[in-house]
């Protein structure tokens, strides 16, 4: 088979997984990961699903590995942050089978609460990590990582970003190897990591740390260009295609591992040429490590460590080059927002008329923190909105936030901050907890997960019970209302807030997104009976605008009939079509 | 493989849900039909939720880096007026810019923070070469509004290194079973509409 093909980054990694003869992968969906799982679903010899969390996937994937067959765990940057448990100890442990995790990192922080690097959480884990720079790099990345695995007895993580899981670029289709399961071999000094196991296995990868910077400068995924000798560069991944794009006549040593770094290829490099650059996103990983062995090195004293490079950035600061482009326009910004129809505006509307403040979650609903809703205050981490609004009850007392209320979605829910509930419970605290339930985790793209029914594969499965849950922890107040019903729930949120217990109200409605078929129904304005108050637009519909006149416009286009417009309307000056 | 070809910029820029991403995946499809060496870069997640979104396309003999720098863009395609006005300065000198004349009101216009720029296409032309085109209203009588992108494609391409009859191949093994004629007509609607 010798066919090229165009694939996304995440698609091909997917591939990768496939081809290198993976039989267990499981993932909690993150912008940029999400697509690996994705499309490793679509490989029926993989047994592939969506964990409630990060860590749980990566505990998956280790089982899989102690049992003796090639594992995967993918996961966003901040999902390693959940799954460090598990990572620091397996690196201690080891694999059977090969254990490689993917991590996607995401430098200018399209989708993310932060800008961390992966790198810095694997050399602290002692981790080796690959770094592919294209779509068919990706590919061919995670089979070399899974041999790597399995000849070092280490977990490996393949670090990806953001441009390199969403870009397309060619790869090349391989077979699938068949890889013989391995036999379970009973070895609790290797598997249980309890102290006097933990020092011998320390040892151990120290050990392997040794090997592996010796072995890692004959790699055959580094790669040396030598070109002109006057500038030498140091780079791997997504910064390696700016480098060739912006300084073609450089000499490059391109790192295919990052960690732990081959250390007599990079000397060797540096001695050939006269002025060494270290170019890579984010942290100076490569560089203060390179400049530790006492070779000169320029880096970050010229590039940022914020967002992502281009080759124009490269060509300004490296080359001093003045480029000169028009002047951007001066137009308004268009931030993502919360789309027409969408039952968080709706429940966000009934928060600001009754003033409340949402200790937020992450998810779509964390567009709640966006002119005009402006209603969800905070937003830390996954599952911190009930946690969060515990600690400030603790901290100023039960009437102290009789004006607040936590807003965590069902899949956040379901991933860490049913945690957060038992806590509440256990410690006896007080609050409102308005669970926004749609059914999916829509942000990243519409997956399944514990409480939707639904497995990856799209197979029917236990649905877990929200209700029954919360009371199960020990929630004696549960309310189920439809996201839409604005009286009832305004009603239900202010006796819950006044109640001195603690109250879960799960605001039910799907995702406008996932609704099938066409639109039955949509609003438009009454010229006549409209006062042009303004009412309407409170909840920031985008299909809602004023014009210059004044008048009241809603766009057929993007009006999907929810019909929260009608409900603001004091005048009944909005109407109901009904569509063929 | 097609050799001595410079690389092509193509940028696909829009509002989150217009269908930036099959309009590349149709483009991305094209190019490997011709042999070319391709990158494409798409936006996912929180941005795509009716926020701006651009989609890079470039494709030569060898393409490394998977962006498109401001001048460098030998195409724009636009769905909307607004987001041809934030990413007109990535047009290369020379280079041509397919407007759809619609105006979608970003938040900060909604709730009254910002103005919608008027004349905003009378303005790009000032500056650039721009083909602007109501493809909604045509899409729409048509018998589907969805389908304005692919009208607007069908323009763009004439800008472009491919036949008609590849574009239609690629389009029909792109887009959904039950959509592939409306599709067609939709691109050849475009495609027709000589670009003056």
């Amino acid at each position: 088979m010798d066919e090229r093909v165009i694939m996304l980054g995440n698609e091909a990694l997917a591939r990768g997984a496939y081809e290198a003869g993976c039989k267990v992968s499981a993932a909690y969906p993150g912008t940029p990961s999400t697509e690996i799982s994705e499309n490793i679903v679509k490989y029926d010899d993989i047994y592939s699903e969506w964990s409630p969390n990060e860590k749980v996937a990566l505990e998956v994937a280790i089982g899989a590995s102690m049992s003796g067959v090639r594992a995967l765990a993918s996961m966003k940057h901040v999902g390693l942050n959940v799954a460090s448990d598990p990572l620091y100890t397996v690196s201690y442990i080891g694999v059977n089978g090969g254990l490689v995790v993917i991590v996607a990192d995401d430098p200018g922080l399209y989708s993310s609460q932060n800008e961390q690097d992966t790198r810095a959480v694997a050399r602290a884990a002692k981790v080796p990590v690959l770094e592919p720079a294209d779509s068919f790099e990706a590919k061919e990345y995670v089979k070399f990582a899974y041999e790597l695995s399995e000849k070092y007895d280490t977990p490996v993580i393949i670090r990806t970003t953001t441009r390199l899981s969403h870009s397309q670029g060619l790869v090349t289709l391989g077979e699938r190897v068949h890889i013989e399961d391995k036999p379970y071999v009973k070895n609790i000094a290797k598997n249980v990591m309890m102290p006097g196991n933990a020092k011998g296995r320390h040892l151990v990868v120290e050990s392997r740390e040794n090997a592996l910077i010796n072995d890692s400068s004959d790699f055959s995924i580094n790669s040396v260009e030598y070109n002109d000798s006057k500038i030498g560069i140091i780079t791997s991944g997504i910064p390696y295609l700016y480098v060739k794009e912006a300084l073609p006549e450089a000499s490059v040593l391109k790192l295919g591992i990052v960690n732990p770094l081959p250390r007599r290829l990079i000397e060797e490099f540096a001695s050939k040429v006269d002025k060494l650059y270290v170019v890579e996103e984010l942290d100076p990983i490569i560089e203060e490590q390179v400049k530790s062995w006492g070779i000169k090195a320029i880096g970050k004293d010229i590039l940022t460590v914020q967002g992502e490079y281009s080759a124009n950035l490269l060509r300004k600061a490296i080359k001093g080059e003045d480029i000169s482009v028009l002047p951007a326009a001066q137009v308004p910004g268009r931030p993502p927002i919360l789309c027409p129809g969408c039952p968080h505006r709706s429940t966000f509307t009934v928060m600001n008329k009754l003033k409340l403040h949402g200790a937020g979650d992450v998810g779509c609903y964390t567009l709640g923190a966006v002119a005009p809703l402006s209603c969800v205050d905070t937003m830390i981490c996954m599952g911190a909105s009930i946690s969060s609004l515990h600690g400030m009850e603790k901290a100023k007392g039960k009437d102290y936030i009789k004006n607040w209320v936590a807003v965590i979605g069902d899949s956040t829910f379901i991933h860490t901050g049913i945690n957060s509930l038992i806590n509440m419970v256990y410690n006896k605290g007080t609050g409102t907890v308005l669970i926004l339930d749609n059914s999916t985790t829509a942000m990243t793209g519409h997956q399944e997960h514990a409480a939707t029914g639904l497995t990856l594969k799209g197979e029917e499965t236990h649905l877990v019970d929200l209700v029954a849950l919360c009371k199960a922890v020990g929630v004696n107040h549960v309310h189920v209302v439809d996201a839409f019903d604005t009286s009832l729930l305004e009603n239900t949120l202010k006796e819950a807030v006044n109640l001195e217990e603690i109250v879960v109200i799960i605001a039910k409605a799907p995702c406008a997104l996932l609704k099938k078929g066409p639109i039955t129904k949509q609003y438009r304005v009454n010229d006549e009976t409209c006062r042009r108050c303004g009412m309407c637009l409170k909840p920031g519909c985008p299909a809602i605008t004023k014009k210059e006149d004044g008048a009241i416009v809603i766009d057929d286009t993007m009006c999907d009939g929810c019909g929260l417009c009608e409900q603001m309307c004091r005048f009944g000056a909005i109407e109901e079509v009904i569509i063929r | 493989m097609v050799m001595n070809m410079k690389t092509k910029n193509i940028m696909i820029v829009g509002v989150g849900g217009q269908g930036t991403l099959l309009t590349s995946r149709i483009l991305g499809g094209l190019t490997i039909k011709a042999g070319y060496d391709v990158k494409l870069s798409e936006v996912h997640g929180m941005a795509q939720r009716g926020g701006s979104v651009v989609t890079f396309v470039r494709y030569g003999d060898k393409v490394y880096e998977p962006i498109v720098e401001e001048g460098q863009a030998d195409v724009i395609i636009a769905f909307e007026k607004l987001e041809a006005m934030r990413y007109a300065h990535y047009l290369k000198e020379g280079g041509a810019m397919v407007v759809n004349d619609q105006r979608i009101d970003p938040m900060p216009v909604v709730i009254g923070a910002a103005k919608y720029p008027e004349s905003i296409i009378e303005d790009l032309e000032k500056k650039y070469r721009v083909y602007k085109i109501d493809a909604l209203t045509e899409a729409k009588e048509l018998g589907n509004s969805k389908v304005f992108n692919i009208i607007v494609l069908g323009i763009a391409a004439q800008h472009m290194d491919f036949s008609e009859e590849d574009w239609l191949t690629v389009i029909e093994e792109t887009v959904p079973k039950k959509t592939i004629d409306i599709n067609k007509k939709a691109f050849t609607i475009g495609y027709n509409q000589r670009t003056k």
